[in-house]
């Protein structure tokens, strides 16, 4: 079916996940087990089920997938809501990240029925019934839904992510016309969650030096800046059969975006720009 | 602090399959099996410049069930390479990127290559008549 935009769930699901083995390419202690299921109190209205990838690095044992019954009936609206009403009332343990719970802040982004969003702006009753809640995909994990994000922000330190300029610094702001300013729209919106390069088969299988749609995004947005002068170097840090040329266009990332932005777009403006400085 | 060996989160054992990265796994497998296919090609090219007999051999390998299995596959492999790869021609000119159109295109690529597959077959079938 046509999605047009990136907030829209499919009416319906032919496959929820693709026809692998649970347990292909991950090594032994990465495979999931059966965890325990923690029921809802006799007096719950209305039960929603989900299933919550754990993890406790303080035992010696391996992931595990829990399932929560929630009292839908006495919770906020969003996934988040039900996580910490989780934490609040059934399993304190249960450790992920969040701030905001208004999708500014990207700390909640996770893997929900198997795409990645922000929990807080992830309706309960869009999920399926038990929902699965993962934790970002192909991460280190450093306990249930907190993935060690240090390589994906290492990353995006490499695409040096502020202003460069040759010349002196003017006595006020650096002026911008609005067509400008325009050309950043789509982009300066970023809230770095990493839902697109999490997300990103490429990033999956080469994540170690292929830079991800969500670090690549950063980096147009650099090199479309009018003030910014570093355009020629950026370039040829980027011109690399790794860093940007991993991108196979699969677009998972633009399909994920919590925030709407376009991450293929940007990495096929890139790739244009190189071409065209060398012709 | 640090775990010995932490655990690293299911990715391809979870994630949804989407239209984007089921047409992107589909076009790989069909560059892959083009590449076999061109084997085929060659056999069938050798085995015409050796002669008749074996150019019979050949023949006889086309037409059974397996090797009509395996051209059909072949059709529309080719028809959904060549669909998708101009797809990929109007990304690489910075074109296409708004979802609806991501989407759009590829259902386009889905239902034209299915319909040159049957039209090419439809064809094949036709002539095949008017010869007999």
């Amino acid at each position: 079916m046509l999605i047009r935009s990136s907030d829209q769930n499919p009416r319906y699901t032919l496959l929820k996940r693709f026809p692998v083995p649970r347990n292909f390419k991950t090594d032994r202690s990465s495979r999931i087990t059966r965890g325990k299921l923690w029921p809802a109190p006799s007096r719950a209205a209305k039960i929603k089920r989900l299933e919550v990838y754990r993890y406790d690095p303080d035992k010696s044992a391996n992931p595990r997938l829990d399932t929560y019954e929630v009292d839908i009936e006495d919770c906020g609206p969003m996934v988040l809501d039900a996580l910490i009403k989780i934490k609040n009332e059934i399993d304190p343990t249960l450790t992920f990240r969040r701030s905001c719970r208004e999708g500014i802040c990207g700390s909640c982004a996770m893997n929900i029925d198997g795409t990645n969003w922000l929990a807080c702006t992830r309706f309960l009753s869009e999920t399926a019934n038990p929902a699965a809640i993962y934790p970002l995909n192909h991460l280190p994990i450093i306990k249930d839904l907190v993935p060690d994000l240090t390589h994906l922000y290492a990353q995006y330190e490499s695409i040096e992510p502020w202003l460069q300029s040759a010349t002196a610094a003017p006595d006020r702001e650096r002026r911008q016309s609005p067509e400008d300013r325009h050309r950043l729209d789509g982009y300066y919106e970023c809230i770095l969650c990493f839902c697109c390069t999490a997300g990103c088969p490429s990033h999956w299988w080469n994540g170690d030096r292929f830079l991800g749609p969500a670090a690549l995004l950063q980096a147009w947005r650099w090199l479309a800046d009018s003030r910014d002068e570093a355009t020629g170097k950026r370039l040829d840090e980027l011109e690399d059969p790794f860093r940007l040329y991993r991108c196979h266009t699969i677009l998972n990332c633009t399909r994920t975006c919590p925030k709407g932005l376009n991450p293929g777009r940007a990495i096929a403006e890139i790739k244009k720009m190189i071409i065209q400085r060398s012709s | 602090m640090t775990h010995s060996h932490r655990p690293t989160s299911p990715a391809l054992q979870i994630y949804r399959p989407q239209l984007t990265s089921v047409l992107s796994i589909t076009h790989r497998l069909t560059g892959v099996a083009l590449s076999v296919g061109s084997l085929m090609i060659v056999a069938w090219l050798v085995a015409g410049a050796i002669g008749p007999s074996a150019y019979d051999g050949v023949l006889v390998f086309v037409r059974s069930w397996f090797g009509l299995v395996l051209l059909a596959g072949w059709t529309f492999t080719i028809f959904f390479h060549l669909c998708n790869g101009i797809r990929h021609l109007f990304w690489d000119t910075g074109r296409g990127f708004a979802l609806r159109t991501i989407y759009a295109s590829g259902w386009a690529v889905v239902a034209v290559s299915t319909a040159l597959t049957i039209g090419c077959w439809a064809a094949a079938i036709f002539l095949a008549w008017g010869v007999e």
